[in-house]
């Protein structure tokens, strides 16, 4: 009994019509969290002491790193369930991540490039973080580019989350590599401001980092509904359901 | 009196895995060698990158000895790189990676000493020729032995990830370039320490800690690398 809803997470269907209703609930409550969170971020929030007004681009930083590495997981731990279980349902999870999390991770390093003009003085150093991000889009546009390459879907999958599960192994080693290799060569005279940060600052960027997960949720789950309805194309509840609604 | 099923009788005996092994080594071995040009190109590809180098930077021996460790280290790992395509390929064309997956013994110890002739035909070569090129590069005195262990700890596992990467485009015409895409951010950490290691003993200072992280790097390899291109493999074969 207790595993009748990972059961039913088999069919596509199911979770196309379970998700029906949540879909508006996430968009809301995403944007909502969004917006109010950039108005408080942008408009309430103190100036940094060193940094004036050009640190608030945090708020847009911080929140896709979070998410865009998140992301990757999410993949990875879809593409081993599509392994173990043969679930179709996670594989479609698996491949729409990988755009999704290309996307925050690309937005991740365009976001910390205009941050980095003003504080640093140029667009792009070799920092460890600012490498192993840039990594990071490498893995998801391999997982892109090896999901495209094959015709069969079925093939694509697995290669995909084999691929993806061998990043999962790598990206501990290649973050602990870069962060040694940067230590290493580099002087740390580029440092962030590392106290801690003031509670006014805090709470609208636990507001942003909330509404962006939230915003992932409804992107992944929209994705995996429109996955779902290309893939079941021939059959007759997506006939159904497509006529019904229009 | 019936006899024994005799695959079964060959999957009960331990030491047949091991026999197993040898024959899949030494066919490999048996089939580089009768290749014999194909064994050449990735050196030549390795030599004719390094000669590129002062033709586009400078030939000045200075600029040369800061560049050398990083050149050295990144051209051999694209040599690599360019020799993996083929890896299963032509295996996978005539069938005989399909009965090599279908026969009793654990797909593990056959893939195993697939990538073990690999790294013996292009790995241990580069590493051996690298000192040369390294005169050539002007690097300085200290950063020979460093580079060539470097490169024999390293290589290994150039050849282990990278054969995972071979296995999952294998059943593509065009993978090649795929390939390298997906391997590449991989190679990262063996990367960085490796060229390090070099640098580090040029410097003066002790480069076993480089060494040591490459050993466990090619550990975790040997040990984790094998299953992934055997499933690979075997999405392959079944396409």
């Amino acid at each position: 009994m207790a595993w009748q809803w990972f059961h039913r997470l088999g069919s596509p269907k199911w979770f196309y019509e379970k998700t029906n209703a949540w879909m508006p609930w996430l968009l809301s409550i995403s944007l909502l969290m969004i917006v109010s969170g950039s108005i408080w971020a942008l408009g309430f929030a103190p100036m940094d002491a060193k940094q004036g007004n050009s640190y608030r681009i945090m708020y847009l930083h911080v929140p896709a790193s979070i998410v865009a590495m998140a992301a990757y997981y999410v993949m990875a731990v879809a593409g081993a369930i599509g392994l173990i279980w043969k679930m179709k349902l996670s594989y479609m999870v698996m491949k729409v991540a990988a755009p999704i999390g290309a996307v925050l991770t690309a937005m991740a390093l365009f976001t910390g490039a205009v941050w980095g003009k003003p504080t640093w003085g140029t667009y792009w150093v070799w920092d460890a973080r600012l490498t192993s991000v840039l990594i990071l889009l490498f893995l998801y546009l391999g997982v892109i580019a090896l999901q495209e390459a094959f015709r069969e879907q079925e093939v694509a999958d697995k290669a995909s989350a084999i691929l993806s599960l061998v990043g999962t192994v790598n990206i501990p080693i290649i973050y602990k590599s870069v962060d040694w290799w940067f230590t290493l060569h580099q002087p740390a005279s580029i440092k962030m401001t590392s106290s801690s940060i003031a509670p006014e600052m805090l709470y609208p960027l636990l507001g942003m980092i909330t509404g962006f997960y939230i915003f992932f949720t409804w992107a992944l789950l929209a994705a995996t509904r429109s996955e779902i309805l290309q893939r079941e194309m021939k059959t007759n509840w997506v006939k159904h359901a497509l006529l019904n609604k229009v | 009196m019936s006899q024994p099923r005799p695959d079964s009788a060959i999957a009960n005996r331990p030491e047949r895995t091991g026999n197993a092994f040898l024959a899949t080594l030494r066919r490999d071995l048996k089939l580089a060698i009768r290749h014999r040009g194909e064994l050449a190109n990735p050196l030549i590809f390795f030599l004719l990158v390094i000669t590129m180098v002062p033709l586009g930077v400078s030939p000045s021996p200075k600029t040369l000895a800061i560049l050398a460790p990083g050149m050295l280290w990144v051209v051999a790992l694209l040599a690599t790189l360019l020799s993996l395509d083929g890896l299963f390929r032509s295996d996978f064309d005539d069938g005989t990676l399909e009965q090599l997956l279908l026969s009793p013994q654990s797909s593990y110890i056959n893939v195993l000493a697939k990538v073990i002739v690999h790294w013996l035909t292009t790995g241990l070569p580069l590493t051996l020729i690298a000192p040369l090129l390294g005169v050539m590069m002007s690097l300085p005195e200290a950063g020979y032995i460093p580079l060539v262990l470097s490169l024999l700890l390293g290589t290994g596992s150039l050849s282990l990830i990278g054969a995972i990467g071979a296995a999952l485009t294998v059943s593509l015409r065009k993978g090649g370039l795929l390939l390298s895409l997906i391997v590449m951010p991989l190679y990262v950490p063996v990367l960085i320490f490796g060229s390090s290691g070099v640098r580090a003993a040029i410097e003066g200072f002790a480069y076993n800690t480089q060494l040591a992280v490459l050993g466990s790097f090619l550990a975790l390899a040997i040990i984790a690398a094998p299953l992934a291109i055997a499933g690979a493999l075997k999405m392959s074969v079944n396409n």
